[in-house]
């Protein structure tokens, strides 16, 4: 049975259940709900609640782990021998997997019954032809091991399908029953009802924690992995970065870093001058007229998506730069794509950044400060310059590390702005590349998760995510210190 | 505060109602400030409008398509050799037995209408000549997938509208010009010559190009056929679980945190997290899905539902953050009222409160479904980008399993392609993308506008 049919059944299970335990309640009450002890719908929903509740979570729990136990066993069961050289267990599994889909898709197409799917033996059929005329394309021929262990997959699988089956719904008939025989007129549906929904609420609130767990995870365990294969020390402080997928590469994560750094200055020279200034006008001298009219309008440059600035660098401000800079001009660049064209955009996508939120902390600066300086005879700009400024400057610096660690983990722009090349230079006409655009680059090839080269993007992430936690950490420390200071 | 007078100033300091020099310095560093102030948000509105012009300027060359319109005559003796009609020999007929009549149709418009061309002459080598260079690799399929869709055709002269190549939309268009395709193999200046006279005759001109939005991706030798249909179709699908999973957790989420949950440390924890999980950068969130998805559970790599669920948990904490300030703008008065007539803390809640906080709940969720619309990023780890997005799903199970690409993910395809044709393309996606983007975000402020309460 699919998947779609088992969770419409237990779904209209669910539905049956809260007539029916309304329907029991009300009868038991004799018809006056005022003898109930809770509304009727509170039965109803009792009833459903525990009919839905484990039997999804049952499903949930068993779709996940269904895989993992079976990759176990049957990967377990693979011999040795089935492991050719130059291969791992891991792409011999893949291969195993792949076989047992495309079995799956050429019974579903008719091209063979399941008896024979289940029992075809390689030596005898050309598998990889067969399984080709309905479409699943194999790399090699398939060995009778792979075959077998294919098979073993299906076989475990379906019946994995069917106890899954079996158990979600007797779960979900089970506490259909265990409600309705619970719904007696006496019985405190509400109370139950309302501490599952915030149980449920407390899970949804827990997700995010979740997936902070799952970064983490995911990125700690390959990055050990990439450990194992890849000295540390050489990681961190290699000068060069040259990876090959033939074996011998150098995984330094210092040109990077640089160029990250690098880029992140010059988007940070462009837009923390602007944005500052913008902010300091808007809000102190702009007319409340203007300021209706220009600041959602800067704000619009946050809303675009970095995929638009990422193109705007490659084929706007990359050959504009060149037309100045390039060889007919200045003759300091040799190609569109390079730091300054990267930096620039980047810069123009923080503009709004920086000034909105140094915006709602000058605007948190006490109007009494203000009245003082000025009362005082000092101008608008040296209130602002020696009053103002001063008394926001925590929350400012605040913003702008914020701004950093956006500017760091900023993917698109440097993937189509700033050029492939790893270099350690200081002409910001050259193309260098950032840690983001290096992860990319390193995962979206076609090599195998277990080899250094594609494993170091985590190593690279994990170096992302701890600075950018860092920064924002901190950012976040100032800006909350900084707002209860006046509040 | 005091009525005492200011003792008349001795000594010739000169009127008060002429500045001395330190205030005239004064107000003109005054002047200076304020004047950098207007030039910073000039800058800022400057960059905005320079990448407007510059999007529409380079993308509105997308919806426009140069087409010929050719009385094309489905020969017999080529498409059905036995003449029985027999749908399978037709079949067999592969789409290059085609080109040739696209030939023919061609130069009987050349001498139709007396045009003087060396091409008119070219030596036709097997299957190929030099005329071919002026239509899409596609046209011959255009014509066979007629035929195969009405047999009937087979015989008849029918007036045909087909797709020029890349090159001759280009010329058509101004991107290209006599001196660009000087070292180019494929186009000749005596082509161009032939399309001038062409487009006087009105055999060739631009269209609408509707392909472009409703159609599927082509691979790279076809730019001209490029659309963005399918993509936009795996957006939607994507969209489709961010919003279905985003908001639910997102709203439960938020009401416990600032309804129910007690001040302790491990709310306290979950707040911290759900800020930092906000400025997380979001390749980070391609890493965990690649990781998680694809690596652990073996969920099918470049499906949507993958994608969906990366950018749900992206969405997730500005759905949070937003819930929470709606829920928190609704008066303690209103659950105050509820409680005192018997509500339950839950009833009180779900009742009152979120009802009159759904209008900023929706405005937040749809900000955060734009944002999600428009990310890229985590969608190339998880192998949206580097497929042709070439078939449409047949059906909504294949819309959320089947590879697909996204819009965003679409662009960043066509922005790595040799071929400047497919630049346009991606400024053109990027219209269609902003055009979304701007309809949401419209949606969005309509609805706090109209539904916004002020208590």
């Amino acid at each position: 049975m699919p998947l779609f049919w088992l969770v419409l059944i237990v779904l209209g299970l669910a539905v049956a259940g809260y007539v029916a335990g309304r329907g029991r309640a009300l009868r038991l009450a004799g018809g006056d709900s005022r003898v109930l002890h809770s509304l009727p719908s509170y039965y109803g929903a009792h009833v459903a609640l525990l009919t839905l509740v484990p039997a999804f979570a049952i499903l949930c729990l068993w779709v996940l782990i269904q895989p993992l136990v079976i990759e176990n066993r049957i990967s377990a069961k693979l011999p040795e021998t089935a492991i050719a050289e130059s291969s791992t267990r891991a792409l011999v599994m893949s291969d195993v997997r792949r076989v047992a889909e495309g079995l799956d898709v050429a019974v579903a197409a008719g091209a063979m019954t399941a008896d024979e799917a289940a029992h075809m033996r390689s030596e005898l059929t050309d598998v990889r032809n067969r399984l080709g005329a309905v479409g699943v394309a194999l790399g090699s021929d398939v060995g009778p091991e792979v075959l077998r262990a294919a098979q073993a997959y299906r076989a475990l699988a379906a019946r994995g399908h069917l106890a899954m089956t079996l158990v979600v719904l007797t779960a979900a008939l089970g506490g259909a029953g265990l409600g309705i025989a619970r719904s007696r007129a006496d019985f405190r549906a509400r109370n139950v009802v309302e501490t599952a929904v915030r149980y449920l609420l407390i899970f949804a609130a827990t997700v995010a924690i979740l997936t902070t767990i799952g970064i983490v995870l995911s990125l700690v365990f390959n990055t050990i992995e990439f450990f194992k294969l890849y000295p540390a020390r050489d990681f961190f402080f290699g000068t060069t970065w040259a990876p090959s997928f033939g074996g011998g590469s150098e995984l330094g994560i210092l040109p990077l870093l640089w160029g990250t750094f690098y880029i992140s200055l010059i988007a940070l020279a462009v837009a923390v001058p602007i944005g500052l200034f913008a902010a300091v006008y808007l809000s102190e001298y702009a007319s409340g007229h203007t300021r209706a009219i220009a600041k959602p309008l800067i704000e619009v440059l946050a809303g675009i998506p970095t995929i638009v600035y990422g193109l705007f660098a490659l084929l706007t401000v990359g050959p504009l730069l060149i037309r100045v800079f390039g060889a007919d001009g200045v003759g300091i660049m040799q190609a569109g794509t390079a730091v300054m064209t990267a930096g620039l955009v980047m810069g123009i996508m923080l503009i709004p950044f920086v000034s909105s939120l140094s915006d709602d902390i000058i605007n948190a600066v006490p109007q009494s400060m203000r009245d003082g300086s000025l009362g005082l005879g000092a101008t608008r700009s040296e209130t602002v310059k020696q009053v103002v400024l001063p008394a926001a400057l925590p929350g400012i610096v605040g913003a702008i590390l914020l701004a950093a660690s956006r500017a760091i983990g900023e993917t698109m722009i440097v993937v189509l702005g700033a050029g492939a090349a790893a270099r350690l230079s200081m002409n910001p006409f050259d193309a260098m590349t950032t840690v983001t655009a290096k992860i990319v680059s390193q995962l979206t090839g076609d090599a195998d998760f277990a080899s250094p080269e594609a494993l170091v993007a985590f190593a690279l992430g994990m170096t992302l995510f701890v600075i950018t936690l860092g920064l924002n950490v901190f950012a976040l420390y100032i800006v909350r210190k900084y707002r209860e200071q006046y509040e | 505060m005091t009525d005492a007078t200011i003792p008349a100033a001795t000594g010739a300091t000169g009127s008060l109602l002429e500045p001395d020099a330190r205030t005239r310095r004064r107000n003109a560093a005054e002047a200076r400030f304020r004047l950098y102030g207007l030039i910073a948000v000039g800058i800022g509105l400057f960059f905005l409008a320079a990448l407007m012009i510059s999007i529409f300027m380079n993308g509105a060359g997308a919806f426009q398509q140069t087409a010929y319109t050719l009385p094309i005559e489905f020969r017999q003796d080529v498409l059905d050799k036995n003449g029985t009609g027999d749908i399978e020999t037709i079949k067999s007929v592969k789409t290059f037995a085609y080109k040739p009549l696209i030939r023919e149709a061609i130069l009987r418009e050349i001498y139709r209408l007396d045009i003087e061309t060396p091409l008119a002459g070219a030596k036709v080598k097997g299957f190929s000549s030099d005329l071919d260079n002026l239509f899409s690799d596609g046209a011959p399929a255009t014509l066979r997938d007629m035929v195969l869709s009405d047999p009937g055709l087979i015989g008849q002269t029918v007036t045909v509208k087909l797709i020029a190549s890349s090159r001759v939309d280009g010329y058509l268009k101004g991107r290209v010009s006599r001196e660009s395709i000087a070292r180019d193999k494929n186009l000749d200046a005596v082509h161009l010559d032939l399309v001038d006279e062409l487009r006087a005759a009105g055999v060739v001109a631009k269209g609408f190009n509707l392909a472009f939005i409703t159609g599927p991706d082509a691979s790279d030798a076809r730019p001209e056929q490029a659309g963005m249909g399918v993509a936009m179709l795996g957006s939607f699908f994507m969209m489709l679980v961010v919003l279905l999973l985003s908001l639910p957790i997102g709203v439960a989420a938020s009401i416990y945190l600032e309804e129910f949950a007690p001040k302790n440390r491990i709310t306290d924890l979950i707040e911290v997290n759900i800020s930092n999980l906000a400025a997380v950068p979001s390749i980070v969130f391609g890493i965990l899905g690649l990781a998680v998805f694809i690596q652990v559970m073996h969920l099918p790599q470049s499906a949507p539902l993958v994608g969906g669920l990366v950018l749900t948990l992206m969405t997730l904490p500005t759905i949070i953050i937003s819930t929470r300030a709606s829920l928190k703008s609704v008066p303690p008065s209103i659950r105050d009222a509820a409680l005192g007539v018997g509500a339950s803390k839950m009833q009180a809640v779900f009742h009152h409160v979120l009802p009159l906080a759904m209008p900023g709940i929706l405005t937040g969720t749809i900000i955060g479904l734009a944002q999600a619309l428009g990310e890229t990023a985590p969608l190339l780890l998880i192998g949206m980008v580097g497929y042709i997005a070439s078939n449409y799903p047949d059906g909504v199970a294949s819309g959320f399993l089947d590879p697909n690409s996204a819009m965003p993910a679409q662009i960043f395809e066509w922005a790595k392609r040799a071929d400047p044709a497919f630049y346009e393309r991606a400024w053109g996606g990027i219209i269609i993308l902003l055009v979304f983007l701007m309809t949401m975000n419209i949606i969005a402020i309509l609805l706090r506008r109209r539904f916004e309460r002020r208590w």
